[in-house]
């Protein structure tokens, strides 16, 4: 298959179809509606199931009670749906339940507005429900990148049993782009039995599997957050993944970004590389675990002086450069988030002004 | 000569964390006979709510999922949606079902989702130590209520199965009690029946339960009882709401 012309929103669809997953719960909600839209249609197509709950806190629950029978399952939302949905991410994840969500980010707090943002880096990466908890997050900047990533995230989830999401912002999710699906993932999930309540006939078993969050006993709930905190270490072990650009050159300034601003932020490097003016970028497709190492490592670089955070948030990642960069290095932000993308001529100046 | 009284295989021998007086545990043993007698223990998948029937799966012996607070027919919805051939139920209280998960219930039931839902109606949260309910009743003291409800702040007790029974789509939707044996007798044949609707694929099926909770009433067991009979019955009418036939 070549590739076909396809806006962001439905390219998702398509790759979790394509990953071989089947089963998609979801809520309308801007700037992401496509995918459901798109999907209410395609399913039945494919024989695969296709349902619009009530609202996002019970679309949560409806992952929740599939995945933990054994389905492989999916949902998109945007950020004030994501809120909604993270008392159910708590309990996935507390219950080692596998599930791809994806956050079509817009501006906010509270409604916000539906233009694009990255104000929920914290609500990702940090938590959004309660407890300790993580999830495997990735930012895509193309909609082939969102592609690969949504293909990516289903075997991540399965294999960590734990959800993972897909954080991308209003752009990916509506823009058009060339996209070129790989081929199809085997779409029969594996090695559940050992867990999954999937009936115990299914199993041809006289043992019950119980799919809970429950541990009244200290001991024991603290044993489970010991065997949840091995699986987020090793994540940072397996899982980090970012992109260098320009790291090659004698940068004497280092951006960091992610998504769609990195995008913007690789015009502005080519821009100033014209003038005379070396910046380099790691953009980071892992947000948990984050590359601390690779951050670290580009900002002790001997011509490097400051280190730039630049997102589409009033300052969420710059947190995580800040830790990663150890005080080695000055450490700053600029960004937007009323729903405008910077420009690249707003990232030079910006670049300039430090 | 075997056995003429044993305990349902659907149930384990562990001891229940039930309080005396507490028809949970008569409840537990419906459920589970007929699932014995129906012979799907293999392919159900219970769901557990949060209430003092949060550790039911301790005595169920068949899979079992656990829900936050209210959200079981959503994962009961999402089981059905990806195994309609696994046999699926809820069971819910009245502070899970009627007032955290009221949204929940009442789409699950107009989607017309094929799963049994056993609602335990005792009029006040139990296990979070006897608060208000929205089906505590008129007067009824409880420790958010302490001067008694006051229907004129927090409106009228809610009735689930005739909330639910005005609901278009098909379903199957009755009330029953277990504090008398002829009455106990009744509430297996409705839960029976509630399954079977499941098995034969035909609509969503709720059996709603008024039971005691003599520990938060304040009240003896026997006492109990009695109360239940005397104020609750009256207002919580039992009967068939709905059929889909």
């Amino acid at each position: 298959m070549g590739k076909i012309l396809m806006k962001g929103n439905e390219a998702i669809g398509e790759a979790a179809i394509r990953a071989g997953c089947l089963n998609y719960f979801a809520y309308p909600i801007t700037p992401q509606s496509e995918v459901a839209e798109y999907l209410s249609r395609r399913m039945p197509e494919v024989g695969g199931m296709f349902l619009q709950g009530e609202s996002e806190v019970a679309v949560a629950y409806m992952l929740f009670g599939a995945s933990a029978c054994g389905a492989r399952v999916f949902t998109t939302s945007s950020s004030p749906g994501i809120s909604l949905m993270s008392e159910g991410i708590s309990y996935m994840a507390a219950a080692q339940c596998p599930a791809v969500l994806v956050n079509i980010m817009r501006g906010g707090p509270g409604l916000g507005g539906i233009l694009p943002s990255q104000g929920d880096y914290f609500q990702a990466t940090k938590g959004g429900g309660h407890g300790d908890y993580r999830l495997l997050v990735m930012a895509p900047a193309s909609v082939q990148e969102a592609v690969e990533m949504v293909m990516l995230a289903f075997p991540l989830a399965e294999k960590y049993r734990n959800p993972v999401m897909l954080l991308g912002d209003g752009l990916i999710g509506q823009m058009m782009e060339p996209v070129e699906f790989p081929d199809h993932l085997k779409s029969e999930p594996t090695n559940k039995d050992e867990w999954a309540t999937n009936g115990m006939d299914t199993r041809g078993s006289n043992k019950r599997n119980l799919v809970k969050s429950l541990f009244l006993d200290a001991g024991k709930l603290n044993d489970h957050n010991l065997m949840l905190k091995a699986k987020y270490d090793r994540m940072k072990q397996e899982e980090i993944r970012y992109e260098s650009y320009n790291i090659e050159s004698d940068y004497k300034t280092l951006i960091v970004s992610y998504g769609t601003m990195s995008r913007v932020c690789k015009t502005a490097i080519d821009n100033m590389k014209d003038e005379g003016l070396e910046v380099g970028m790691i953009r980071p497709q892992t947000l948990f675990p984050f590359p601390e190492k690779a951050i670290y490592e580009a900002a002790s670089k001997e011509s490097c002086k400051i280190v730039v955070s630049i997102e589409m948030s009033m300052g969420q990642m710059v947190e995580d450069v800040e830790r990663s960069v150890k005080g080695k290095l000055p450490v700053r932000w600029y960004g937007k988030c009323g729903g405008d993308v910077p420009t690249p001529e707003e990232v030079v100046e910006a670049v300039k002004s430090f | 000569m075997g056995k003429t009284f044993a305990k349902p295989e659907a149930l384990s021998d562990q001891h229940t964390h039930y309080c005396p007086g507490c028809t949970h545990g008569i409840i537990h043993r419906l459920v589970a006979e007929v699932i014995d007698e129906l012979g799907i223990k293999g392919r159900t998948v219970g769901i557990a709510p949060v209430g003092c029937a949060v550790l039911a799966y301790n005595y169920f012996t068949m899979d079992f999922q656990e829900a936050a607070h209210g959200r079981a027919p959503a994962m009961a919805t999402g089981i059905k949606r990806v195994r309609p051939d696994l046999i699926v139920f809820t069971y819910q209280g009245d502070g899970d079902l009627a007032s955290i998960g009221m949204g929940e219930i009442v789409h699950a039931a107009n989607r017309g989702e094929k799963f049994t839902t056993i609602f335990v109606n005792n009029a006040v949260y139990g296990m979070t130590g006897g608060q208000m309910a929205p089906t505590t009743m008129p007067g009824q003291r409880t420790t958010t209520s302490p001067f008694g409800r006051n229907v004129e702040e927090v409106g009228m007790p809610i009735k689930m199965a005739e909330l639910l029974s005005t609901l278009e789509t098909p379903g199957y939707i009755t009330r029953q009690t277990v504090i008398k044996p002829k009455y106990i007798v009744r509430a297996k044949k409705a839960i029976k029946k509630a399954f079977q609707y499941q098995l034969e694929g035909r609509c969503f099926s709720l059996v709603e339960i008024v039971s005691t909770c003599p520990t938060n009433w304040g009240l003896t067991p026997v006492q109990a009882l009695k109360w239940a009979e005397e104020a609750l019955l009256p207002y919580y009418k039992l009967g068939e709401f709905k059929t889909p036939d």
